[in-house]
């Protein structure tokens, strides 16, 4: 798969104080969520992307394109949706999105064209007439998706798109999230401090504390492992429960105390682990997958001893 | 093509030539300006003296007639058409021309810096540069409406009645109208924009820049009064402009300050225009 992001050895300085450093790994997912706690470096990260930020050291890549060279490019493909309430005042929401997607490049009646589609796509059809300082908090968050997506970007870059949401406000964000992911034209980087959001939208995460990466995970991958590895609480268990669980190919473990630790092979489902259980007369009183949620992967990372060493990357 | 459609797709259509962008900031700006009906009225208030002046190049042009038709053959129009009348009336669209900047300038930056809708311009293909040229050139087309456009028109009637030959002894007129209109629309033009960018409080903004034209002027005076010297006219800006125009227009009358010292003066404030603009127009602002 093409890579969409390529951050080689990026470093970034703040107020002469070093804020992102060595930053190494491929992205090429079409969600990637960005990670970490409050001051890690994810906004800062965005900033350098899109060319807020120039890099102290090392350089990033969108698509193939530099940031240091090739920012004009990179802001063609680019829709960014800001963190902060951003809006431009005594303007309609629709007028405020035709803008946007007139210095985006757009003709304008095409702009105006796309501005209707996007703020009926993102449930603003029916106030997009109103100012945009009559709206509430997650109309203007809704607003900023629009204006962010009326240009047709190849990448999208959301900045914590659920900021101030209520829940149900947070939910349709999210659909709307999974819905551009899943149409196939764009790709998107999710930053975001709560797991959820990006546990519930994102394939990849990034994982960042200290300016550093401190752990890059294919979140398929990992659901997929995670649905291999099985816990079992037996009684009656023996040698032959096990034996026979091995001979369809799991690897199989004694863990004392009746418990059964097994790794699924290919092909082998729950039920024949059932049916094994009933001809040895064996009771299943418990069994669990074993489930690395993204808060496990986050806590483990915060706490990996590998941070601020900068040693764990993403694929490089 | 429909406009209710409820599925994300991409854009594949053709987009507009990148040089052509700013300009979409002042179209956006003068549909938001011009819904003011104090604003719309003031501008075609601002085409009065140009009506008045046109109408004195039709009598001066025609008056030994109107005079005769009135039995009057030996009076001749008591004002000449000359650099004088051509500064009389940039001096009265200047007055305008500042009006209008006080009224629309101190918004201009400001209400982007305090609404931090500048990521937003930024993160597109549209640089620093052009945000400022974009909103710049509400400015500079609206005051040139109202400045050197009207002023040259005046210019071409006055040679179109006056003959080749005036045309052809007093063409620098029409530089001087319009180089002195320039020099005074970049100056207001760049001066609202520093200051809307500086303050980020438009009300704020806008006594800054009639503070920076009047009470600079006053505390000039007042340093020329108490120290006894002259150089307190360096700060006074409608001065170095009358000094700049009285030089572009060739009238040798005398002044506090030499035309060198003016320009000079000009110069420095439109870089720390400009030096303003640069550090305060940011995507992001960061804070040390």
């Amino acid at each position: 798969m093409n890579s969409v992001i390529e951050l080689e050895g990026l470093a970034v300085d703040l107020g002469g104080r070093r804020i992102l450093s060595d930053l190494r790994c491929t992205l090429s997912a079409r969600t990637v969520g960005l990670l970490g706690p409050n001051g890690a470096g994810k906004s800062t990260l965005i900033n350098a992307l899109l060319g807020f930020h120039k890099p102290a050291a090392g350089t990033a890549r969108i698509f193939g394109h530099d940031v240091r060279s090739g920012i004009r490019q990179i802001r063609n493909l680019t829709g960014y949706m800001p963190e902060n309430d951003a809006f431009i005042t005594r303007m309609s929401a629709v007028s405020y999105v035709q803008l946007m997607a007139e210095l985006s490049g757009l003709p304008a009646k095409a702009a105006l064209e796309r501005a209707h589609e996007a703020l009926f796509y993102v449930g603003l059809g029916e106030a997009r007439y109103r100012q945009l300082g009559t709206y509430s908090l997650g109309m203007r968050q809704l607003a900023k998706l629009a204006q962010a997506i009326a240009h047709g970007p190849k990448l999208l870059i959301l900045d914590e798109p659920t900021n101030g949401l209520d829940p149900p406000a947070r939910q349709r964000m999210i659909r709307l999230i999974r819905e551009m992911r899943d149409s196939g034209d764009l790709h998107i980087i999710l930053c975001s401090h709560l797991l959820r959001d990006v546990e519930e939208t994102c394939e990849e995460v990034l994982i960042l504390k200290q300016g550093r990466i401190v752990h890059y995970a294919n979140l398929e991958e990992e659901r997929r492992a995670n649905r291999k590895f099985i816990e079992m609480e037996t009684v009656g268990a023996n040698g032959t429960f096990t034996g026979d669980i091995e001979t369809l190919g799991c690897a199989c473990a004694l863990a004392g105390n009746n418990r059964i630790k097994l790794v699924l092979s290919e092909g082998v489902e729950i039920r024949d682990l059932y049916r094994i259980a009933a001809d040895r007369n064996v009771q299943i009183r418990r069994l669990n997958y074993r489930r690395d949620s993204l808060e496990d992967i986050f806590l483990k990372a915060m706490e990996s001893e590998l941070a601020g060493k900068g040693t764990v990357n993403g694929r490089v | 093509m429909a406009v209710y459609k409820r599925s994300y797709h991409g854009y594949a259509g053709g987009v507009t030539p990148e040089w052509s962008r700013f300009t979409i900031i002042p179209r956006y700006a003068y549909r938001d300006l011009f819904h003011s009906k104090i604003m719309t009225a003031f501008f075609v208030l601002c085409y009065v003296a140009p009506l008045v002046f046109l109408f004195l190049l039709y009598f001066a042009h025609n008056f030994a007639r109107l005079a005769a038709m009135l039995g009057e053959r030996s009076a001749t129009f008591p004002i000449a058409i000359n650099e004088h009348f051509f500064l009389a009336f940039l001096n009265i669209q200047g007055v305008l021309a500042f009006i209008i900047t006080a009224f629309v300038g101190p918004g201009l930056i400001s209400s982007d810096l305090a609404n931090r809708a500048l990521p937003l311009y930024l993160c597109r293909p549209f640089s620093r540069g052009e945000y400022v040229v974009g909103k710049m050139s509400v400015l500079l087309i609206l005051l040139s409406l109202i400045t050197w456009v009207p002023g040259l028109v005046l210019f071409g009637v006055q040679a179109s009645l006056a003959g080749a030959q005036w045309l052809g002894a007093n063409l620098w007129i029409a530089w001087a109208l319009f180089a002195g209109a320039w020099i005074w629309i970049l100056i207001v033009a760049l001066l609202a924009l520093a200051l809307s960018a500086w303050i980020k409080w438009r009300i704020a903004a806008g006594a800054l820049l009639l503070a920076v034209f009047f009470v600079a002027a006053g505390f000039g005076e007042t340093v020329n009064a108490v120290l006894d010297v002259q150089w307190g006219k360096l700060i006074n800006l409608m001065y170095l402009l009358v000094t700049v125009w009285r030089q572009l227009f060739r009238l040798h009358e005398a002044s506090d300050i030499s035309p060198a010292s003016a320009w000079v003066m000009l110069l420095l404030i439109c870089a720390g225009c400009l030096g303003l603009l640069y550090r305060k127009v940011r995507a992001i602002e960061v804070v040390k």
